[in-house]
């Protein structure tokens, strides 16, 4: 998977033990940056990404040509403007574009990891990626971000390391996967295992992957991250180039044409075995069960502003598990703000143009920066 | 900023933490952090204010302060700011026993509805009145609980609520309300302002 490409990696050589009890050594993480780390090196922001995301936040990403998955965001003069910030991103562990994950290679086998990967958490990939503030010799963040699974990985990471970041923005996130998202991540593990090409997840020697698994979890998780208004405004029951009814299984509709698009283009970038340990990770995530279902202890000594925000459409992380962020952080006196945008883009629509949403990013971006 | 701003802001003390209910678009909170060193904090209703204090990086929360005070701990600030919203809440009698539990003091301003135009009107006209600060018609007013500055008087009276201060704004002026005066200043003042504590 993506092995013509050469991404920025560095080797942590600092072992790191993982929650599974395994350590790990000498592993890769896959990074970008944007922007330039001023001398104070008080500018940096590390944005997390989400499940199917990667380290290519803007500009243009090598393995799929296309926009960086935060490109409305991050750039110059936008939202995080690059001009004024010095952005970090790297590909978690788990993932499939350079860092640390199932198909890489077992040094001690010889084989490709597969199955055999350890199961990683939403809190081994945050303590991996913290070394990246050593790497760039960074001593606190100016701001930690991310949605979906990012803003997971934004609030295990203040909750691990509460004075390295000024400000914390958890976006369209959770602090406890509930049983509709499990349900919603099995559905697509069951897919891939379902495909007869997985083979246990020992699929990399074959000529075939299981892409077909790997769609249809895709397409399935796909239909999660939109709205019902949104996707009735955009598709309707418009039909695919054709006058009427083909009275067959073909895509008549355009919506479904729209889904086995975006299945199929899935499949030429992500690994599906990496897509199993991902949704795991988040699966697991339950940043209060630590502390016996007091998330208020999660972030008890954190001095870091936050400011969440959730969207009216997004149903697979709602406002109401938002604002049980925003609670838990008002009940221990902590700076949090929170604003519900509307928007019908569903769960996506942080990572569209919602310009309400950029907006409100941007100015408490820059007043939080001057701010001391 | 309006005169009624100018009082509140008067009434706070330097570096301490305040939290203002319906702040709004948030000026009174930019005073109060710009000037004042306050550590200051906002819930507001309306989504395009709470984005516009975001924007100015003001710590704001988008809620309804009926439901959404319940989060915050006893006493967690020294100030609760209360300006000119109690009248539109369902349960106003809750919501300033809210405020005095999640604040040391609270400051409250209410619109006047004993102020003498008000009373006139509906004198002369027979008509729900009609003002600069109840510019609304019957039908569409926020406004469900008004009460005048002696109900208020009457109100912490019977609740056992300490009224710090008690402040009288008429138009560009403003003067203390004591018991002496108040029947008076219930004529003649258009707002009230009331530091409270329990």
């Amino acid at each position: 998977m993506n092995k013509n490409v050469k991404f920025k990696t560095i080797t942590i050589d600092k072992p790191l033990k993982l929650d599974c009890g395994e350590t790990i050594n000498n592993f890769n993480l896959a990074y970008e940056t944007y922007g330039i780390l001023n001398e104070k090196k008080d500018n940096a922001i590390l944005v997390f990404h989400a499940l199917t995301g990667d380290q290519f936040v803007s500009g243009i990403n090598p393995i799929t040509k296309k926009d960086g998955w935060w490109s409305y965001a991050v750039g110059p003069d936008k939202a995080i403007d690059t001009n004024k910030y010095f952005i970090i991103c790297a590909n978690v562990i788990g993932g499939c574009m350079g860092s640390f994950g199932p198909s890489d290679t077992d040094p001690k086998t010889n084989k490709v990891y597969g199955t055999n990967f350890p199961v990683i958490t939403i809190n081994d990939m945050v303590n991996a990626q913290f070394n990246l503030l050593n790497f760039f010799n960074i001593q606190k963040l100016f701001a930690v971000m991310g949605g979906s699974m990012g803003g997971m990985q934004v609030l295990q990471f203040v909750s691990n390391f509460p004075d390295k970041a000024k400000i914390a923005i958890p976006i369209a996130c959770t602090s406890s996967h509930s049983a509709q998202n499990i349900a919603f991540n099995e559905l697509g593990r069951q897919s891939i295992m379902a495909d007869s090409n997985w083979l246990n997840g020992d699929y990399s020697n074959q000529n075939n992957n299981p892409d077909k698994g790997l769609s249809v979890a895709r397409m399935a998780a796909h239909i999660t991250y939109l709205s019902k208004n949104g996707l009735q405004e955009k598709f309707g029951r418009k039909l695919q180039e054709r006058d009427d009814l083909k009275f067959s299984f073909d895509a008549d509709f355009q919506i479904e044409s729209y889904l086995r698009y975006q299945g199929s283009v899935f499949v030429d970038r992500f690994d599906a075995n990496s897509y199993l340990y991902i949704t795991r990770a988040m699966d697991y995530f339950d940043l209060a069960k630590k502390y016996n279902g007091n998330l208020s202890k999660a972030f008890e000594k954190t001095k870091t502003r936050f400011l969440v925000v959730s969207f009216t459409s997004d149903w697979l992380y709602p406002t109401s598990e938002n604002k049980e962020i925003v609670i838990a952080l008002n009940a221990i006196g902590a700076d949090v703000g929170f604003v519900e945008i509307d928007s019908d883009k569903g769960h996506d629509s942080f990572l569209l143009n919602v310009p309400k949403f950029l907006e409100t990013l941007k100015g408490y971006i820059n007043t939080s920066y001057l701010k001391n | 900023m309006k005169l009624e701003f100018k009082i509140i802001a008067d009434l706070i003390e330097k570096n301490t933490r305040v939290l203002d209910v319906g702040c709004g678009d948030g000026t009174l909170m930019e005073f109060l952090r710009d000037n004042k060193k306050i550590d200051v904090r906002g819930i507001e209703i309306s989504q395009n204010n709470v984005q516009k204090c975001i924007g100015k990086g003001l710590t704001v929360i988008e809620g309804d302060a009926e439901k959404d005070l319940s989060q915050f701990p006893d006493a967690s600030f020294d100030f609760v700011i209360l300006s000119q919203t109690l009248q539109a809440f369902l349960n106003p009698e809750k919501v300033i026993s809210e405020l005095l539990r999640v604040g040391k003091k609270a400051i409250v301003t209410i619109p006047n509805f004993g102020y003498w135009k008000v009373r006139l009107h509906l004198l002369i006209k027979g008509t729900m009145p009609i003002t600069r600060t109840l510019p609304d018609e019957w039908f569409n007013t926020p406004n469900i609980h008004m009460c005048t500055i002696k109900d208020f008087f009457n109100f912490c009276y019977s609740r056992k609520i300490n009224l710090y201060k008690s402040i009288a704004l008429q138009n560009l002026k403003s003067s203390e309300i004591n018991k002496s005066n108040l029947k008076f200043k219930n004529l003649s003042a258009v707002l009230g302002i009331f530091l409270i504590e329990k």
